[in-house]
């Protein structure tokens, strides 16, 4: 039966769009975490742990992101862990969103003034005090605008667990629109979700380069 | 077949405890990459097909890049607010759903593609967008003494876009062009969804034939780290051959 479309389809695409709020909300939180971890081993002195998270890095950032949530997706079951299309592209998202904020946390850390970790260092402070007040702070000030320009890019991310199955905003405009028969306006009207969320933020992100730009 | 609990009571029964690899031990499952070696050749295909489209892509992309350059500079107001607004559209908006509006919604207004010319045009105009920011970057990076300069000459609007704006502005913004064309390459695995045939869509129809689906996976992700590897020392190569001339 074809359905027209209505309230109740717009609905389903609002439901569905929570979902990719949320997935994107994880992604970038649980990203951060493990992003840090990577900046900070990066710019470490242990070279083995610093070359195997290079390696890392090189393996997200070089592959597609579709064939990365596949593996996982067929990969953890082997592991005898039972997982849901949600929890593989949650987990997927989460090493990409590492690998990428690792990569862009790891340039800013390298870029900091070199005076800065010498002063901290002749002040007698330990490397984690010399990471948490001094390198941080001004490093992740510094790497702001890249780091909301790649939450756009992981939102945009968050479309492709509609092909492993998982519904979200995109995976639900493919259901509404197979029901409506109207794949232009529904596809519109997905489009058009995606774009209220991420032109604000790539606005931001615009914005604070030129502020970071101007006030160097 | 996958059975794992049966397999390892197997071997468990045969009291062998040697014959226990480490694959089973740790996961009660055996690889089989047997059936991808059998495949080989269309795997290679697959790769060849994935490089194919997104050449024609980012060509396709270059000249949309240029023109939304072009159209900005000329400063004419509705053609301005045009190419900005293209821009931001396709930069705000995920490729998947920018495929299936190309590939699905035209043909309800009488615009019909086959899945292989509709995955260059979405890639196409995905890299355009791109490719107009990158551009226009390296064009806004040339000094305007050297425009003036130009003009002094007596070299007309197109002579000083191409040869004095042109040329240093490719060189500024070749490495960013580079990377984003490997982006493009990645992002044509999603192309297999609206049915369009490239590695991806080989590897989805080996994955039904033999099902072994972690195996497929985990070697079509390795040709893409493979492809990107080779293009990105191709691209660095490029850039030290044709770009390496001193500019002062």
């Amino acid at each position: 039966m074809v359905q027209t479309l209505g309230f109740n389809q717009i609905l389903i695409l609002l439901e569905a769009f929570r979902w990719t709020l949320a997935l994107a909300a994880i992604a970038f939180v649980c990203g951060a975490v493990g992003g840090l971890g990577i900046a900070l081993i990066r710019t470490s002195v242990f070279g083995v742990l610093r070359r195997a998270a290079a390696t890392f890095i090189i393996v997200f950032q070089g592959t597609p992101l579709l064939m990365q949530l596949f593996v996982i997706y067929y990969g953890l079951p082997l592991l005898n862990v039972t997982v849901n299309a949600w929890i593989a592209v949650a987990i997927g998202l989460t090493l990409h969103a590492s690998a990428y904020l690792g990569e862009i946390w790891r340039s800013t850390i390298m870029a900091m003034p070199k005076g800065q970790e010498e002063a901290a260092k002749a002040l007698g402070l330990k490397y984690w005090d010399r990471t948490v007040y001094i390198v941080l702070p001004q490093a992740l000030r510094m790497a702001l605008p890249s780091t909301v320009g790649f939450l756009v890019q992981l939102i945009k991310g968050t479309s492709l667990a509609a092909i492993i199955g998982f519904t979200e905003l995109t995976r639900a405009g493919q259901i509404v629109s197979n029901a409506t028969y109207q794949p232009l306006i529904v596809f519109s009207l997905v489009g058009a979700l995606y774009f209220a969320l991420c032109w604000p933020l790539s606005h931001f992100s615009f914005n604070l380069e030129k502020r970071f730009a101007n006030a160097r | 077949m996958r059975c794992k609990k049966c397999t390892s009571l197997n071997i468990l029964k045969s009291g062998d405890i040697r014959r226990l690899s480490w694959e089973e031990l740790a996961v009660g499952y055996s690889f089989d990459f047997s059936v991808i070696f059998a495949a080989w050749p269309q795997l290679l295909y697959g790769c060849w097909l994935t490089l194919v489209i997104s050449a024609k892509a980012m060509a396709m992309g270059f000249a949309i890049g240029l023109i939304c350059v072009v159209v900005r500079r000329t400063g004419v107001g509705p053609l301005v607010w045009l190419v900005k607004a293209f821009i931001e559209i396709i930069r705000n908006t995920p490729f998947p759903v920018q495929a299936f509006f190309i590939y699905l919604g035209l043909p309800t207004i009488g615009i019909r593609l086959s899945p292989d010319t509709a995955a260059v045009i979405a890639l196409g105009l995905n890299g355009g967008a791109y490719a107009a920011e990158i551009i226009r970057g390296g064009v806004e990076s040339v000094q305007r003494g050297q425009i003036e300069a130009g003009r002094a000459l007596g070299l007309n609007g197109f002579q000083v876009f191409r040869y004095i704006i042109l040329r240093p502005a490719l060189r500024v913004s070749f490495p960013a062009l580079a990377s984003q064309f490997i982006l493009l390459m990645l992002t044509s695995s999603v192309v297999a969804s609206i049915s369009a045939t490239e590695l991806a869509s080989i590897g989805q129809q080996l994955e039904s034939t033999t099902f072994r689906s972690f195996e497929v996976y985990l070697t079509l992700t390795a040709l893409y780290l493979g492809m990107s590897a080779t293009l990105t020392a191709i691209f660095a190569t490029t850039e030290r051959v044709f770009f390496s001339y001193p500019t002062r």
